[in-house]
């Protein structure tokens, strides 16, 4: 029994933490987020040189061949500097390409996405639907030996700095469609997260060439899914994390009738009630991450604890931040809506807390570690 | 990382499940203390023999010198198989491990031994009716009188005080010193005329504990613990021990309560189903099992961590919080799930569930009070975890 970091999971920690802190500043936050694209392409070559891009991805296709607690470390540090990068949508893509892609596929889709040098994004929901995780509406109907596509995704990440998109349809299949293909339109969104760009993606009469659809079978996706939102709810519990040391930090220098604001017990305990909310969600995702490792069975429900808690704790603890900042705390020249919107975000991806409670009371009412429709 | 036993750890885990399967005395009594703590003591012999009395004390003093997590495994074993408390836990738990560190080598001899068959039991002189949070504004004086002292004041809140020998007090005996200078840590015989003590009701009905008044009772010097004026460092010691084995156990409890929750959503029926197919109940239900989960890995975070330092961090506080939250919000949610059956009381015909339910409601309200209020480990959070000023 170990619940700590080891000492290589403490290097990528501290790796992380300076190479992010000194990357993604205030000021160049605010420049990111306010390009045209959300994508910051200098920062995304460095983080390939560090190898972040095929981080959790097998070694064989390129990428680094380390665990979900290793990725967890990094999208905590991620999240603690609310990093504007399409890290994760390529990660995702990445796990889904390992667990259902053949050899072929890996070699031409996997092994650049590990190398950072091909970008690739999940295209899950179909605009209109109900948006729940791992249900699809989009057909793919024969043609040939292949399939063609005709339909909405939407609330696509990173699709503008995305090379190739992993549309999933309705047989639970998942196929690689280029940005560039025929009948492919990408129409940007505005989302509440300015660091995360969301966008449609207009699927008409594309014709998937059967060596673009995957032949994972529906349930191989289901592990990269409960990864994913391990992943998000690490990133969520660093963003937590740096709402809570901004408030404390502020708590501290702040002056009000003649002593700092963090003196008075109104602001210390919901200090103190961030902090909890910080640490319960950190225990949660190491936790389920290190399920996702060691104990795949127990992933399942200890991957919708986690989400669900850093699903309100992301985005709770950053409006407690902004309560304890006052005023100054609401402007937009303070970097805290940035992460307010980024809990915000992550709270209703992947499944909100709501869904991933309900997976949670389907499997502990059974005595199960499996919700029952997982 | 790893959050698995190692094979020692499940071998020992192991010996003390099938010990207790084997040794279990069955339920404890339904009522009178008296004979409970009967049952308590019988148990406590039992464990004594087998070895299990004391096991985070060292070999030499009779303990286990278990680990760590060996204390924290049995205390889970334990309470999953409902096992009896032992009887004399205050001195388990607090009396000996002050002992042990701060007690003279009589002081030992004569005193350990007792504590771990449960001879005698002992109890906690801390709280006083003005002197709550602020413990160390107690007014209990002990004046030196030959080579005793005279004790006079009132401690509150003393589980165990009438069944008690010995009493765990912390009394002035500097009046002109700073409040948390000039205190004494004394060990004080109970059987004594000067000693009285009387159950204080609570609002459960019941009198689990006692107001203890001190005229002029007498203590010798020789049951001075850790030497004169240093009462609020011994003191300290006292609060600290044994965290590991009491998170852990009170998380296995939690565990054992929510498995009764959710037989009970199970058992009643609502909206032509149950109330475990309610989306709002299962909202709640999930929510606490997630609060439990996260409760039980902070606690092996806390654990791993003061392996490595030796010292249980200021964070042990957030798990005291959590508890008491949590143990809270699920009787309101059991009381909740029951609707207008929540009325009825232990001992009526149609109470659900024998009544237990409003039992624990009522018994839960002191979590966030005993044992360090929720309110002031909110503030010991502020100031040592993240290091906020004080408003004092």
């Amino acid at each position: 029994m170990y619940f700590d970091l080891t000492d290589e999971q403490q290097a990528i920690k501290s790796t992380a933490h300076d190479f992010l802190a000194s990357r993604f500043k205030s000021e160049r936050l605010r420049e990111i987020s306010a390009s045209d694209d959300g994508f910051d392409e200098s920062g995304w070559k460095e983080m390939a040189e560090l190898g972040w891009a095929g981080l959790a991805l097998p070694e064989e296709w390129g990428g680094q061949g380390l665990g979900i607690v290793d990725l967890a470390v990094l999208f905590e540090e991620m999240g603690y500097v609310c990093a504007p990068s399409p890290l994760l949508s390529n990660t995702i893509a990445g796990l889904a390409i390992a667990a259902g892609g053949s050899d072929e596929q890996k070699e031409r889709w996997l092994a650049p996405l590990a190398a950072g040098d091909l970008r690739g994004t999940p295209a899950l929901i179909d605009a209109g639907g109900p948006a729940e995780p791992m249900k699809f509406a989009m057909k793919a109907a024969a043609d040939g030996d292949g399939v063609v596509l005709s339909g909405v995704k939407t609330l696509v990440m990173d699709a503008a700095s995305a090379d190739f998109f992993l549309v999933a349809t309705a047989d639970g299949a998942r196929h690689v469609v280029e940005k560039g293909a025929e009948g492919v339109t990408v129409t940007p969104e505005d989302s509440i997260d300015l660091t995360r760009r969301l966008s449609s993606v207009r699927l008409e009469n594309v014709r998937v060439a059967a060596e673009n659809t995957l032949p994972g079978a529906p349930e191989d996706y289901r592990p990269v899914f409960r990864r994913a939102c391990v992943a998000l709810a690490a990133e969520s519990t660093g963003v937590a994390q740096r709402a809570l040391d901004m408030s404390v930090e502020y708590a501290k220098d702040r002056q009000q009738f003649g002593r700092p604001i963090g003196a008075y017990q109104a602001v210390s305990h919901r200090c103190a009630q961030m902090l909890l909310e910080t640490e319960n969600s950190r225990s949660a995702v190491y936790g389920a991450a290190w399920a996702a490792d060691a104990e795949p069975e127990s992933l399942p429900l200890a991957s919708s604890m986690a989400k669900a808690y850093a699903s309100d704790a992301g985005w709770r603890v950053p409006d407690a931040a902004i309560q304890v900042h006052g005023g100054i705390g609401f402007t937009w020249e303070h970097d805290l809506h940035f992460f307010l919107k980024r809990g915000r975000a992550n709270a209703a991806s992947l499944g909100d807390a709501k869904w991933h409670r309900e997976r949670v009371a389907d499997a502990v009412l059974a005595g199960e570690t499996v919700p029952a429709n997982d | 990382m790893d959050l698995t036993l190692s094979p020692s750890e499940e071998e020992f885990r192991d010996e003390v499940r099938g010990w207790l399967r084997e040794n279990h005395p069955g339920p404890e009594p339904e009522a009178g203390l008296d004979e409970i703590m009967a049952f308590r003591g019988e148990w406590q012999r039992k464990l004594h023999e087998a070895g299990w009395a004391g096991i985070s004390w060292p070999k030499e003093y009779g303990g286990r010198g278990a680990t760590m997590i060996e204390q924290a495994i049995f205390a889970a074993e334990a309470t999953s198989q409902e096992a009896p408390a032992p009887a004399n836990v205050l001195g388990l738990a607090m009396g000996g491990p002050v002992v042990i560190a701060h007690g003279t080598e009589e002081q030992k001899a004569r005193y350990l031994e007792p504590i771990l068959t449960g001879e005698e039991i002992w109890c906690q002189g801390f709280s006083e009716p003005e002197s709550g949070s602020d413990l160390a504004s107690l007014k209990t004086r002990a004046v030196k009188d030959g080579d005793e002292w005279v004790v006079t004041g009132q401690k509150v809140w003393t589980t165990f005080a009438q069944y008690a020998k010995w009493c765990m007090l912390v009394a002035r005996t500097e009046p002109d010193a700073p409040k948390h200078q000039g205190l004494t840590y004394f060990l004080m015989d109970m059987e004594q005329d000067g000693v009285q003590t009387r159950p204080l009701v609570q609002i459960t009905g019941e009198g689990e504990f006692n107001e203890v008044f001190f005229e002029e009772a007498r203590v010798p010097d020789a049951n001075v613990v850790g030497g004169v004026g240093n009462g609020w460092a011994v003191a300290i010691t006292t609060l600290m021990n044994e965290r590991a084995g009491l998170a852990f156990g009170a998380i296995s409890q939690i565990q054992n309560s929510l498995g009764r929750l959710g037989k009970l959503a199970k058992e009643t029926p609502a909206n032509g189903g149950t109330a475990a197919d309610d989306p709002y109940f299962r909202q709640r239900i999930a929510q606490l099992h997630i609060e439990v989960e996260t409760m039980r890995l902070n606690a092996y975070r806390g654990l791993t961590k003061t392996m490595q330092s030796g010292i249980p961090g200021p964070e042990g506080s957030l798990g005291k919080w959590q508890w008491a939250d949590i143990n809270q919000d699920l009787t309101e949610l059991a009381l909740e799930i029951e609707g207008a059956y929540s009325l009825l009381m232990r001992g009526s015909e149609h109470a659900v569930a024998g009544g237990a339910w409003q039992y624990s409601f009522l018994r839960s309200r002191a979590n966030s009070i005993e044992g360090g209020t929720t309110d002031i480990l909110k503030n010991i959070i502020a100031e040592r975890v993240l290091g906020l000023p004080r408003l004092r």
